[in-house]
């Protein structure tokens, strides 16, 4: 560590990309240049069950400059079934004449130019088979069975049920959240190039690694065959992983001896990819007269398609959250005609926490208590599971700041009490929470003697920072400045990271990043101590570091990087690799195999590990015609070490603004009889405008932990949307005296 | 998007002339014309539109974009753009309700490149008549049956409609023009004409692919809203999900003269909830005369929605439309009283 103030860590940098961002000069995937590239389009199913019964291709084929039609006929074959997100089986696309889904993948059309591709896709005329389908929850013909809950099973502890019955306080609720779907400004493009028997895929991705895998198995290739090309990604949220596209348009691109570049339409976005399922909630609390919880029981229901039994299961952090001697939680999920789901920040806490933060909100109420009361009096050291303690945990401190800045004080506790002429005012609160996750990483790095560094890794840059958050690690373990690190990621060719989500990255890279800095230091201290002419010449190596551009001495003295790298050579170069304490030793094979190698902050054997938050809201409802309107939100939050403290600000505050999103206009619109999503675009598919977006105030509070692993590093890539869409509940509760338990709150569940 | 011609107009002659196929706005229609394109282009990428000949009416009748503010009324040229006449000192004094709607629809971008004359026109977001995949829609095939009455319908109408469309007529302008009495000017083959705006949107018959009563090759030229001593004290109030870029859950066109708290003269639009622009003369009439209370509000409010027909997820539509234009009267009585005695 350099002096006080100066290291590198905790400074708020500006991301080293952003200009290349702004001005256009990123490459994202479909930028990549190709020599002579084809397009493709797809054609995706207008039925979600059945077979095709048949193609008509003859009009599509008649368009000049069509150059093929891949169906189930013709490559069906050619390429083994895409697994679904959690590596399982999961719905088909080209395989075979089965429709799983409304707008699934069943042509794709290749053509010279992207419009004859999407004048001959118009006319593919497809002849189903149709079968009633089912579209979720309460169809006839739906499936629903407990989820497989792992070696651990479902969290528990004591006996709830039997404590519910006598408990002094009771809260039995039900809650629901409607399917969301992430649209991230970059579509689901795929561009694939063939030189001789090796296969670039250039995809906005999240786990390179993992895709290559992916990809090289479908295809009955050697990984190595296999390079995944994702400098910059425009918005993953979870979408943007291994997928079933890649194989077809690398076999495309095979058939036809050139490449193929494909951009899939926003509306089939919904229904090529992943999106969050529905979720409904059944929670019931127990507490004594002063709000201490006996008693907590959380039941979810997950929509998923028919062959996959992904889920979420935020149940694992629903019994955490609070100090309570009794838990009971399952989760079961529904099987329908639908694609299959996915990530979705935060997957599983987004809408788990939603339930539970209501009716904790609830239970204040029945008990007449301040909501950040409750909270205060079951805040707990211990992860109640597992007994064993979190390895840090900050949320009353958070839940005060906030409070404070908000001024929580001026509330009137009774609902639809506070005014301001026709709006109906509204405050709520609520907890945020992210489990803190670590992968396994590889990296390459470099130093020069003229005191620049390199460091390669394929990790992934969606948004969140990572070149910056890379090089902010370099050049604290170099003693360099953050702008003479250059740093290269996007390239599954580069030593593997770990697939960026579930808030990881900046961890696991900053920790595989810091040990091959331990490394070059080690090195150069070696050299030094073993020659003559270093002034540190029979000095312990373990005394020296690395700080402001030399090798340093306990007694100040000072050798120039020329000089120390120049002992050993022009450029010294390391490769490391780390796996993190608590992960099996073949973590490292299973993360180059492209397998999900993650340590979760909940499967720690020592503590767990989360990061916590608070949020604070007001809103206002007109009185007569009851639009909903957010005044402002302060929120705060605790996640050990903050790398990047500018970037965490934006990264926090996007997380409140899609939780405010969550809460009151996002959802996709089902036709439940034809099992079909029929908003699929921007305009019916609400977002936030800016108008809708208030003063967001977010508050970093500090919060150093030793446990959680060697830098402290809590990862916030997730947290910040944790919790809103329940803080903005409760502000609709307390406005109007209305609670509303099913997302979105709309203007007509008040009237 | 399938392959067109694309033609340029070089007079207005020639653009009726070229336009003689543009029948009445069916989706098989093969000629479009071309305005500011915001929603033709967009129906035509999504393959709804398929015309084989777009004839872009630009620079044959692209000076139509005046905007004369005066004792006669407010003519408003067909191609003055959304953003123009919404930023106009004249229309923001005279005829607030005029640039409220505009500067309430749409986005900045929108605003800037759509024309008056096809903001009018423009066609329902219905999504089951904007996405071909879906076989029933009597608006794109007619005949084919409605998918909307039994599918997701939150948004649809519940004022004007039949069991073979419960489509929405989603503009705002032309909310408020049609509760200002404006008339349309049209230029044809046979020449010019004016019609009360009132007629250009087709109620829902037999054939809801025919949506409007132009006829064949004719374009719209201006729209003319007579003065009155209600259009002062106007405002329109539009009720929606986000704050902006959205269409109306339910909107209200309201214009009034008021002679202390009694009602002398009052015009009623409502959007969001009808299959075409609509006025209320039903809650004109219980107005009229009488003081503006919160009473009488709700009462010609109960009258505008008296027929109201809702299907399973716009049930809440008649009770909002009710209290957005009890909202919108009562705001509209807050206005200062305006310089025209009003």
């Amino acid at each position: 560590m350099g002096a006080p103030g100066t290291d590198p860590v905790g400074r708020p940098t500006v991301r080293v990309d952003g200009v290349a961002k702004v001005t256009g000069a990123a490459r994202f995937s479909s930028d990549e240049p190709l020599a002579n590239p084809a397009f493709a389009y797809l054609v995706t199913s207008s039925i979600a069950r059945g077979r095709i019964a048949g193609f008509r291709l003859n009009h599509a084929s008649a368009v000049p400059g069509v150059l093929d039609i891949l169906t189930y006929e013709n490559v069906g074959r050619l390429a083994k079934p895409a697994p679904g997100p959690d590596g399982k089986p999961s719905t088909s696309t080209l395989e075979d004449a089965r429709i799983w889904h409304d707008g699934q993948i069943i042509a794709i059309v290749v053509a010279d130019t992207y419009e004859a591709a999407r004048a001959a896709a118009n006319l593919v005329e497809v002849d189903y088979t149709r079968e009633v389908p089912s579209a979720g929850f309460g169809s006839a013909g739906a499936m629903t069975e407990p989820r497989e809950a792992g070696p651990a099973g479902n969290p528990q502890r004591g006996d709830a049920a039997a404590v519910l019955a006598t408990a002094p306080v009771r809260i039995d609720a039900s809650y629901s959240t409607p399917p969301q779907h992430h649209n991230a400004m970059e579509l689901f493009t795929t561009s694939c190039a063939w030189d001789g028997p090796q296969l670039t895929v250039y995809e906005p991705s999240q786990s390179m690694w993992g895709s290559k895998a992916s990809t090289a198995g479908r295809l009955g290739l050697d990984p190595d065959q296999v390079r995944v090309v994702s400098r910059f990604v425009g918005g993953a949220f979870g979408s943007k992983g291994p997928n079933p596209r890649t194989a077809w348009v690398a076999i495309a691109a095979k058939r036809i001896g050139r490449p193929v570049k494909l951009v899939p339409t926003r509306d089939q976005g919904f229904t090529v990819a992943t999106y969050r399922a529905e979720t409904r909630h059944h929670v019931q609390l127990g507490a004594t007269p002063d709000g201490r919880l006996v008693a907590l029981t959380h039941e979810g229901w997950e929509v998923t398609s028919r062959p996959s039994g992904y889920n979420v299961a935020g149940v694992e952090s629903t019994a955490r959250m609070y100090a309570c001697p009794n838990i009971a939680t399952a989760v079961n999920i529904t099987h329908a005609d639908r694609n299959t789901p996915g990530f979705m920040r935060a997957p599983p806490d987004t809408p788990y926490m939603f339930a539970l933060e209501c009716a904790i909100d609830e239970l204040a109420y029945a008990l007449q208590m301040d909501p950040v009361e409750v909270r205060r009096v079951n805040d707990t050291q211990t992860d109640p599971v597992a007994g064993i303690p979190f390895s840090s945990r900050s949320l009353t401190q958070c839940f005060d700041q906030a409070a404070a800045r908000f001024g929580w004080g001026s509330r009137s506790a009774e609902p639809r009490s506070m005014q301001d002429g026709d709006w109906l005012v509204g405050y709520g609160c609520a907890t945020a929470c992210y489990p803190s996750n670590v992968g396994p990483a590889a990296v390459r790095l470099s130093l020069s003697a003229d005191g620049k560094a390199q460091v390669a890794l394929a990790a992934h840059e969606i948004g969140t920072g990572a070149y910056t958050t890379v090089a902010i690690a370099a050049a604290q373990g170099l003693g360099l400045q953050v702008t003479e690190v250059t740093v290269t990621l996007g390239d599954s060719n580069l030593p593997p990271v770990a697939i960026a989500g579930g808030s990881n990255n900046a961890t696991s890279t900053a920790l595989v990043v810091a040990k091959a800095c331990e490394r070059v230091r080690s090195q150069l201290a070696q050299a030094a101590v073993t020659s003559p002419d270093s002034p540190f010449h029979g000095r312990d190596p373990a005394s020296l570091r690395l700080e402001n551009h030399a090798l340093v001495g306990s007694n100040d003295a000072r050798e120039s990087l020329q000089d120390a790298v120049g002992r050993t050579g022009q450029r010294l170069e390391v490769y490391a690799e780390n796996v993190p304490a608590g992960l099996p030793h073949g973590a490292m094979a299973e993360l180059m195999q492209g397998k999900f190698a993650m340590l979760g902050g909940t499967a720690r054997k020592d503590v767990t590990a989360y990061a916590f938050g608070a949020h604070f809201v007001e809103l206002r409802i007109h009185r007569r015609t009851c639009e909903i309107r957010v005044a402002r939100v302060v929120s705060a939050f605790a996640a050990g070490t903050i790398v990047n403290p500018l970037a965490a600000h934006s990264q926090y505050m996007g997380g409140v603004i899609w939780g405010l999103s969550s809460a009151l206009l996002e959802a996709t619109d089902l036709d439940t009889s034809a099992a079909r999503y029929v908003n699929k675009n921007l305009a019916d598919y609400l977002i936030p405008v800016n108008a809708d977006v208030p003063s967001i105030e977010i508050i970093m509070v500090p919060e150093r932990d030793t446990r959680v692993n060697p830098l402290g590093i809590k990862g916030i890539g997730e947290i910040g949307i944790v919790g809103m869409n329940a803080a903005v509940a409760n502000a609709v509760f307390h406005a109007t005296g209305k609670r509303v338990r099913d997302l979105p709150i709309r203007a007509e569940k008040l009237l | 998007m399938r392959p067109f011609a694309f033609q340029r107009a070089a007079g207005p002659e020639q653009a009726v002339h070229l336009g003689a196929d543009s029948a009445q706005g069916q989706t098989d229609t093969p000629v479009q014309f071309l305005a500011g394109g915001t929603t033709l282009i967009d129906l035509m990428k999504l393959d709804v539109l398929r015309p084989q000949r777009l004839v872009d009416l630009r620079d044959a009748l692209g000076s139509h974009r005046s905007i004369i503010c005066d004792e006669r009324g407010l003519h408003l040229g067909a191609f003055a753009t959304m953003a123009a006449v919404a930023a106009h000192a004249g229309v923001l004094e005279s005829y607030p309700v005029i640039a409220q709607s505009l500067a309430l629809a749409a986005s900045a971008q929108i605003r800037n490149m759509a024309t008056l004359g096809g903001n009018v026109l423009q066609r329902t977001r219905c999504s089951y008549y904007r996405d071909t995949s879906w076989s029933a829609c009597n608006k794109r095939l007619p005949g084919s049956g409605c998918a909307a009455i039994t599918g997701f319908n939150r948004n649809h109408a519940v004022l004007g409609v039949g069991p073979n469309c419960i489509s929405q007529y989603p503009g705002d302008f032309a909310v408020a023009l049609v509760a200002l009495e404006a008339d349309v000017s049209l230029s044809g083959p046979h020449g010019v004409r004016r019609m009360p705006f009132s007629l250009l949107h087709s109620p829902l018959g037999e054939q809801p692919q025919i949506e409007h009563s132009l006829r064949a090759g004719e374009i719209i030229t201006g729209f003319s809203i007579p003065p009155g001593a209600w259009t002062r004290r106007s405002l329109y109030l539009k009720v929606r999900d986000r704050s902006s870029y959205e269409f109306a859950l339910a909107s209200a066109a309201v214009a009034m003269a008021l002679d202390g708290d009694m009602v002398r003269a009052v015009r009623i639009g409502l959007g969001g909830i009808a299959y075409r622009p609509w006025r209320s003369v039903e809650a004109e009439q219980r107005l009229t005369g009488r003081p503006l209370t919160e009473a009488n509000a709700e009462a010609a409010a109960a009258a505008a929605l008296a027929g109201a027909q809702t299907q399973r997820d716009n049930v809440y539509k008649p009770e909002l439309a009710r209290r957005t234009l009890v909202r919108a009267l009562l705001q509209a009585r807050l206005l200062p009283a305006a310089a025209s005695g009003a």
